[in-house]
C-alpha cells in the first residue's frame, strides 16, 4: 500500500535554527499517528512541510502521492483537512457564514455547513458572532472546518486546547469514526493521557530529530520501562524492601493501605507470585507505563542539550 | 475563478457590513456637493459657478483623499489575515495565492468603485437639480470622466497597498509605510517637481514627461485636459499643456500604473514563505 504521507530525510533549516533534521517517515492510510514533541520539537513544521506551506532544503515530501507544493497542490488541497494551533477566525462574521466561506473555498455542499455545525455542537451559537465565541467554541469551529468535503488526510495541531474533558472525548471518538472511514489522522498534542486509546502510533521529536516512533507496544518494548504494581492490604508492617529474588524491583511508595512497586518488565511474573502468595494482599493492580512515561523518558535522552525549546 | 469570486464577495461583503461603502459615499458627496456650491467664496459669492471651476475643485479634492481612501482600504489585505492567523488557514485550501489577491483585488476594487459613483454620482444629480444654466451633456461627461479616472486612480492605490501588504509582517509597518506613499505620491512628487520647474531655465521640453511617473498628476491631467480655454489650471500641471497629454492616452497609462504594482504584489506573494 502506497504511504499517505511520505518523508525522506527531510531536512529544515530556518536561519541558523535546524526545524527537521532528516526526517524519515512513512503513515499509512487509515492510521492515526500522534506528534509527540517539546516546543520547538519540530510538530508545527512537519506539518507545514506536509501542507505545502514550507518546502524543505534537503530531501523529498510527498502526500498523497505527490508533492505537496506545484501542481498536485490543487487536487491535494481539497482532500486534506488542517486545524492550525491558535485557530483564529474572522471575527465579526457568524459561525455559519466562516463555515460557509471556507466551504464555497473548498468547493463544498452548502449542506455540509449545518451537518458539520450539528456535529461539532455548534447548531444553537451558528447565528452568533464568533467575536462571542469561547476558545472551546472556536476550536470546535476549526475543526468543523478542518472536516468540510470529508478529506482523506487529516492533520490537528494542538486539537484538544481549551477543550473541556467532554469535549475532548467527543473529539477523540470523531477522529475513531474519520479513522474508520479510512481517514489519514496527523495530530500534535500536549495532553497525552486523553490521546492514548485513540492512536495506531506515535513519533516523538526533539529538536527535529525522531527520538521514537511506533505503536504503544513497540515504544514500551523499546524503551524498557518498569511497570507499576500496586498492592493494597493490611501491609504496613512489613519489611517490602527486602526478601525479593530479583534486585531490580523497587518500592517507589509506601502508604496506608498499600505498596507501589517499579518492577522491570520481564520480573513482573516473579513479582506477582511473590505477592499472590501473600495472604495479606488483598488485591493488586498492574499499572503498564502511559504515554507519558514514554515520552518522558525518549525525551529525557536529548534534553541536556535541547536547543531552542521556547523558539 | 471560482475561488477568485468567492474572496472577492466576501471582501465586498465586508465593506457593507463595516460600512466602508457607504462612509465613502457619503464623505465624497458631501465635500463634492460642499465644493460645487461654495465653489465661488473666494470671490465673495455663494453658489454655483461654473462647471470647469466645479470639476477642477472636485479633481484637486479626489487627488488626495481617493488614494488616501484607497490605501486605509487595502494595505491589511494580506499582512491583516497574516496577523489574525487566518492567511494560513487559507493557503491550505484550493486557492492559489494569485486567485486569492486578484479576488481582494477585486472585492476591494468594487467597494471603492461603488462608492465612488455614488458618492460623485449624488453630486452630479444635485448640480444638475439644483445650478441653473449648466449644459446638462457637459456635467455628464464632465463628471463621468471624474468618476472614472477616480476609480481608477483609487484603483492604482489599492495595488500599491498590496505591494506594501505582502512584503511587511506586522500591520503596523504597513500602515506607516502606506501613509509614506501617500504623502509621496500626493505631496512630495508635487513640491519636487515644482522645484525642479523654477531651477531648469532652459530646454525643459522633457519635464512634462516626468508627470508620467506619478499615477496622481496622470489622473491630474486627465480631468483638467478639459479646461485648457478656462484658464483655471493651476499648479504644476499646467506645463503639460499639449496633445500628447490626452485622456485617450493617460487613461492606459494609469491602467499600466494598476497592473505593474498589481502583478509584482502577486509575484512577491508567491515567492514569499508562508
Amino acid at each position: 500500500m502506497t504511504p499517505v504521507i511520505d518523508f525522506q530525510r527531510v531536512t529544515k533549516h530556518h536561519g541558523d535554527l535546524t526545524r527537521i533534521d532528516a526526517l524519515d517517515l512513512s503513515v499509512s492510510p487509515g492510521e492515526v499517528l500522534a506528534l509527540l514533541g517539546h516546543n520547538g520539537a519540530g510538530k508545527t513544521t512537519t506539518m507545514h512541510l506536509i501542507l505545502g506551506l514550507i518546502a524543505p532544503d534537503k530531501g523529498h515530501v510527498s502526500v498523497l502521492g505527490g508533492a505537496p507544493a506545484g501542481p498536485h497542490a490543487e487536487t491535494l488541497r481539497r482532500r486534506l483537512g488542517y486545524l492550525p494551533e491558535n485557530v483564529s477566525f474572522y471575527e465579526q462574521l457568524s459561525g455559519r457564514e466562516v463555515l460557509t466561506y471556507f466551504a464555497r473555498l473548498k468547493r463544498v455542499a452548502r449542506a455540509q455547513v449545518d451537518e458539520l455545525l450539528e456535529r461539532v455542537g455548534l447548531s444553537s451559537a451558528a447565528n452568533r458572532r464568533v467575536k462571542t465565541y469561547s476558545k472551546g467554541m472556536r476550536q470546535r469551529l476549526g475543526l468543523a472546518q478542518a472536516l468540510l468535503g470529508e478529506p482523506q488526510l487529516l492533520l490537528l495541531d494542538e486539537p484538544t486546547t481549551g477543550l473541556d474533558p467532554a469535549a475532548t472525548r467527543d473529539f477523540y471518538q470523531t477522529v475513531r469514526d474519520l479513522r474508520d472511514r479510512g481517514c489519514t489522522v496527523l495530530l500534535s498534542s500536549h495532553v497525552l493521557p486523553g490521546v492514548e486509546p485513540y492512536i495506531d502510533r506515535a513519533l516523538i521529536l526533539g529538536g527535529g530529530h525522531q527520538l521514537a516512533i511506533g505503536s504503544m507496544a513497540e515504544l514500551r518494548a523499546e524503551a524498557q520501562l518498569p511497570l507499576t504494581i500496586h498492592a493494597r492490604g493490611r501491609l504496613e508492617e512489613v519489611a517490602w524492601h527486602h526478601g525479593w529474588d530479583d534486585p531490580r524491583i523497587q518500592v517507589s511508595a509506601h502508604q496506608a493501605h498499600g505498596v507501589t512497586f517499579s518492577v522491570p518488565v520481564d520480573a513482573k511474573l516473579a513479582a506477582l507470585r511473590h505477592l499472590t502468595a501473600d495472604p495479606r494482599v488483598e488485591d493488586i493492580e498492574l499499572l503498564p507505563p502511559t504515554l507519558e512515561h514514554l515520552y518522558t523518558h525518549f525525551s529525557a535522552q536529548r534534553s541536556p542539550d535541547q536547543p531552542g525549546a521556547f523558539s | 475563478m471560482n475561488a477568485v469570486m468567492t474572496i472577492a464577495g466576501k471582501e465586498f461583503c465586508d465593506g457593507l457590513r463595516n460600512r466602508w461603502v457607504l462612509a465613502i459615499a457619503l464623505v465624497l458627496a458631501a465635500l463634492a456637493v460642499g465644493i460645487a456650491w461654495f465653489g465661488a467664496a473666494a470671490s465673495g459669492g455663494l453658489g454655483f459657478t461654473s462647471l470647469a471651476t466645479t470639476l477642477t475643485s472636485l479633481s484637486t479634492l479626489a487627488v488626495f483623499l481617493i488614494p488616501l481612501i484607497a490605501l486605509l482600504l487595502a494595505y491589511d489585505a494580506v499582512v491583516g489575515e497574516q496577523e489574525a492567523g487566518t492567511l494560513l488557514l487559507l493557503l491550505t485550501y484550493p486557492l492559489s495565492r494569485t486567485s486569492f489577491l486578484l479576488g481582494k483585488f477585486l472585492g476591494h476594487g468594487l467597494i471603492l468603485g461603488v462608492a465612488t459613483i455614488l458618492g460623485f454620482g449624488i453630486a452630479g444629480v444635485v448640480v444638475a437639480l439644483g445650478a441653473e444654466g449648466v449644459d446638462k451633456a457637459e456635467l455628464a461627461s464632465g463628471m463621468g470622466l471624474l468618476i472614472l479616472s477616480s476609480v481608477l486612480l483609487g484603483w492604482v492605490f489599492i495595488a500599491f497597498a498590496y505591494l506594501i501588504s505582502v512584503w511587511v509582517t506586522e500591520k503596523a509597518r504597513a500602515a506607516g509605510l502606506a501613509l509614506v506613499v501617500w504623502f509621496l505620491f500626493v505631496l512630495v512628487f508635487d513640491l519636487g517637481l515644482l522645484a525642479l520647474l523654477v531651477s531648469v531655465k532652459q530646454g525643459g521640453d522633457w519635464l512634462p514627461w516626468l508627470l508620467l511617473l506619478n499615477p496622481t498628476e496622470c489622473f491630474r491631467l486627465i480631468n483638467l485636459a478639459g479646461f485648457e480655454a478656462a484658464g483655471s489650471i493651476s499648479g504644476v500641471t499646467s506645463i503639460a499643456q499639449g496633445g500628447a497629454f490626452r485622456p485617450a492616452i493617460l487613461i492606459p497609462i494609469l491602467l499600466a500604473w494598476i497592473l505593474v504594482p498589481l502583478g509584482l504584489a502577486i509575484l512577491r506573494f508567491r515567492h514569499r514563505p508562508a
